[in-house]
């Protein structure tokens, strides 16, 4: 195999359309022959939400190894650099391997007993609205939903939330405004049958480059679909759209909404839809014509800084190609009308009934590879089992599954989201934050003042990982946690499909699962039932994962049909997966019925421009009945747009050698070298006005703080900045904060969020440039 | 006729709800959601007031005296913390209220002088206070539990 962190999508397997996808197996070893394998362990990969199915390559107790799996409906045996490059990699590098907590200003190693007796000690002072639980997108779902029974039922606390709020909040919530309940509507299998793909907002390429294959597989097939890619900056993904004969529309970051309206218009006035769907299976046509008839082409160009002509003919794609499929991300989500935007798309989809047919997809994508379980399992904002926290009937639902009061569980609101609840931290009304498996003193936007927060003397901090990041630099306990392959659990992808996840070697010295960490803080609290019982019965991670099936039981998720046994088999498997459908489901809603019965659904729905949430009562009388919402909004200017003094917009994003931040992907040689620091990437146009050269230093400053490193000159619009996300301090001097050369983005973004999703804006913040002298 | 009197009664509240929505912008920098909506709100209280010159045009010249003397009471100026962002909302929700109800009898007489004009103005405002007050009734119920249990 050549190296794929240069040849990141490997060798092409073209296929046409309708025909199945070819499998090529990609493997990696390290130092290792297949001979002196000692064992093949199951798993999936966590390195994007893409989840490919793999197996690990075990050594005399160590990983060395992985393989994709031929098999699987996810990636037909592929893998992409990360996942062979940085899947095991860090394993025995730079590892928490004992508890630490802090005396006299210093963190230093003590028991496990003594560290959980000191969280015990001071959660039980704590009342239940003092404590917030931030999590992860990368924990098993069995750990998930353990913390969110002990954060529900245990404690009582509505402030659990976690990171994937920064990634997957708005694909969740859009889902619920349009079809009433979370669930990705379609399948992978879409692209092998699609005659047009658009991807709103998601550089595929770079963050699901397994995914990007299987679109660059069809490409160079016989019958090619076109590729039309929203996206202010150019990347391979817009170059596969000039080169499909299809169209890339670079809009000004924060203007999305006006795009969507501006093709909605030109889809209702040129009569492409399918006026029987729309008629059988929606809701809202006429608000929604109302609304978008206020987009033009031209005024759209003129908001959104694009071509009219180009708007036109990417609608005309849209609306007169057989099969269309779209992909929705972060372009979208971390948008000032994220929930809003994403719902245009579903809206497109809806106009012309192309949802729940092979080829005509919708896929509000991912960030995280365990995103998707934080939703299903209630650790993020969300009820278990996708319940509505409006409906009295779901809790009493709960409360009879737990045997608890229903009193207990909060549901006087929705949970609280993650930057409501690191207000309450700076506000002093939460004193009791425990972090795991994340690392939001890098990843939450506003650094600068996330650390003042972290910093605060009085809040006691919990930080779970398997390295001392920079967050867990802040704690007052540090939790020493296995990670993947050294744990068991199961994982969901983008498109439902639930992989098992086997461990095939030890923790490295006292690390302990995440699930084992929770179970042991569940005992030490004696959180009972209301028979006195233990609240948690379940010891093991299958015991955790038949009690969660109990729980999805009769929801949209249900996973009642699945064991691990089942999914010991060659493949993955999609939920619902059930006693009548026991090989799962590839596609959502192909009967055009969606979860939108009051009893059913997971959200009554809110004002898309304000986030102001429906009443039961208001949402009973829109009688839904099965029908999906068509929700309109006008397009309204984002919070911060270029000034005199900051006269660029600055996105942050992904980059195709990188998770996150780093903690793994920066422990592999081969990804640390391919992408070893961060840059300033800027249009030719920016660049020659402020006299820059490919590869001079400069300083980036926003109105919160200010990043340092080479510019690189792309092909993206004018005005616009880019700068990777995932370099913190960690491998720096001072490990936790810049020391005097910034690198991480987030020193730049402002806090500020979609008012429906709650997702931050990572992609609009006005920001100046100025070159750095020479050393 | 005493339609004068209640277009009046609207503007002065109007004013005053815009005010208070730009007042609680400004004063509560800290919790962004906050500012930018209220920002949004006031803006839109400010356009009905723009709609309000063109009614009160027509009807302005025909004002009787009042019965008494109506008017919304001043918003008092923006307070801090958990609690003091909870009584701003509650401030702003009894303005909203008023507003609201107000629209609602003026949208009564308009349809009794089949003013059709009148009815579209005050069906497209009527919209914005809901929206508004939906808004208002979603966060202070997210911020009630915590400013009333565990702020200082």
């Amino acid at each position: 195999m050549t190296d794929r962190s240069t040849d990141v999508w490997g060798t092409r397997t073209p296929h046409a359309r309708d025909t199945a996808w070819p499998v090529r197996v990609d493997q990696h070893l390290d130092a290792v022959d297949d001979a002196d394998v000692d064992r093949w362990v199951q798993s999936a990969c966590v390195l994007c939400s893409n989840g490919c199915a793999c197996d690990i390559a075990v050594k005399d107790g160590r990983m060395v190894g992985v393989r994709g799996r031929a098999g699987d409906r996810v990636n037909h045996g592929r893998l992409g650099p990360k996942g062979l490059y940085a899947s095991w990699q860090w394993s025995d590098q730079d590892r928490l391997t004992r508890p630490l907590v802090r005396e006299n200003g210093e963190l230093v190693a003590t028991s496990w007993d003594r560290a959980m007796s000191t969280i015990v000690d001071r959660s039980r002072q704590t009342p239940a609205l003092g404590h917030g639980f931030y999590t992860s997108g990368q924990l098993f779902l069995e750990e998930y939903y353990t913390l969110g029974v002990i954060g529900k039922a245990g404690l009582g606390t509505p402030h659990m939330d976690g990171n994937t709020r920064l990634c997957t909040a708005t694909a969740a919530a859009a889902l619920k405004e349009s079809f009433g309940s979370d669930g990705q509507p379609g399948s992978y299998t879409d692209i092998d049958s699609c005659d047009a793909i658009f991807l709103f907002g998601h550089n595929m390429a770079e963050t699901q480059t397994v995914l990007w294959s299987r679109v660059l597989d069809r490409m160079h097939g016989p019958d090619r679909p076109q590729v039309v890619a929203v996206d202010p900056r150019s990347t391979r993904v817009t170059e596969a759209a000039r080169a499909t004969g299809g169209v890339h529309l670079a809009p000004l970051p924060g203007t999305n909404q006006a795009l969507m309206n501006g093709l909605l218009r030109e889809i209702l006035t040129n009569d492409w839809i399918d006026t029987r769907y729309v008629a059988e299976h929606t809701l809202g046509l006429d608000e929604l014509v109302t609304t978008v008839d206020e987009y033009p082409p031209e005024r759209v160009a003129e908001i959104c800084g694009i071509d009219a002509g180009d708007l036109c003919r990417a609608a005309e794609i849209f609306g007169t190609t057989e099969r269309v499929l779209s992909t929705v991300l972060q372009g979208f989500y971390q948008s000032h009308q994220a929930t809003a935007a994403a719902c245009q798309v579903n809206n497109l989809h809806l106009l012309r009934g192309m949802i729940g047919r092979p080829g005509c997809g919708v896929l509000q994508m991912n960030g995280q590879p365990t995103a998707q379980n934080t939703r299903e399992c209630g650790a993020d904002g969300d009820l278990p089992g996708f319940r509505n926290w409006n409906n009295p009937d779901h809790i009493d639902d709960l409360a009879r599954l737990w045997n608890v009061d229903p009193l207990v569980i909060p549901h006087w609101a929705p949970p609280t989201h993650a930057m409501q609840l690191w207000r309450y931290v700076e506000q002093e009304t939460i004193d009791f934050l425990w972090i795991s498996a994340t690392n939001p003193a890098v990843s939450l936007p506003q650094l600068p003042r996330i650390r003042e927060i972290l910093s605060r003397p009085d809040l006691f901090l919990v930080v779970q990982d398997g390295f001392l990041t920079e967050t867990a630099q802040y704690a007052d306990v540090v939790l020493p946690a296995a990670m993947w392959g050294e744990k068991q659990g199961t994982f969901t992808n983008a498109t439902r499909t639930v992989h098992l996840s086997e461990q095939a070697v030890e923790p490295p010295g006292e690390a302990r699962s995440d699930l084992d960490i929770f179970l042991d803080y569940a005992r030490r609290m004696d959180f009972r039932d209301r028979d006195g019982q233990p609240l948690i019965s379940w010891k093991d991670p299958e015991g955790a994962f038949e009690a969660w099936k109990e729980c999805s039981r009769g929801r949209p998720c249900d996973y009642g049909g699945l064991t691990y046994e089942l999914l010991r088999g060659d493949s993955g498997i999609p939920w619902p997966c059930t006693a009548e459908q026991p090989r799962g489901t590839d596609r959502l809603y192909t009967d055009g019925v969606f979860v939108t019965d009051p009893d059913q659904c997971e959200d009554y729905g809110h004002d898309l421009l304000t986030g102001g949430s429906t009443t039961p009562e208001e949402y009973r009388s829109s009688r839904p009945d099965g029908r999906a919402f068509l929700k309109a909004a006008p397009y309204t200017e984002p919070p911060e747009t270029a000034s005199a003094d900051f006269p660029l917009i600055c996105t942050t994003g992904r980059i195709v050698h990188h998770f996150h931040t780093r903690t793994k992907t920066g422990r592999s040689r081969r990804l640390r070298e391919a992408a070893p620091s961060v840059w300033v990437e800027l249009a030719a146009g920016d660049a020659e006005r402020l006299g820059l050269a490919d590869g001079d230093r400069v300083r980036v400053e926003s109105a919160r703080g200010a990043v340092e490193g080479p510019a690189r000159i792309g092909a993206g619009r004018p005005g616009v900045v880019f700068i990777p996300f995932h370099y913190g301090y960690w491998d720096a001097a001072d490990g936790h904060e810049p020391d005097g050369s910034p690198t991480a983005a987030n020193e730049l973004t402002l806090s500020d969020w979609d008012p429906v999703s709650k997702q931050p804006l990572f992609k609009i913040a006005a920001v100046r440039i100025a070159k750095l002298p020479e050393d | 006729m005493h339609l004068a009197t209640y277009l009046g009664l609207l503007d002065s509240s109007e004013h005053v709800l815009a005010h208070a929505f730009r007042q609680v912008a400004d004063g509560h920098g800290d919790e962004p959601d906050i500012e930018h909506l209220c920002r949004f709100f006031a803006d839109q209280a400010e356009r009905h007031l723009a709609d309000l010159v063109q009614v009160a045009e027509r009807y302005g010249e025909q004002r009787e005296t009042e019965p008494e003397r109506l008017h919304a009471a001043e918003f008092g100026g923006i307070r801090h913390g958990g609690v003091g962002l909870l009584r701003d909302l509650q401030d702003l929700y009894v303005l909203g209220s008023l507003v609201d109800i107000t629209w609602t009898a003026v949208g009564q007489a308009a349809r009794g002088l089949r003013d059709r004009e009148l009815i579209e103005v005050v069906g497209r405002c009527e919209n914005d206070v809901t929206r508004q007050l939906t808004w208002l009734r979603t966060r202070l119920k997210q911020a009630a539990p915590q400013a009333l249990i565990m702020a200082p």
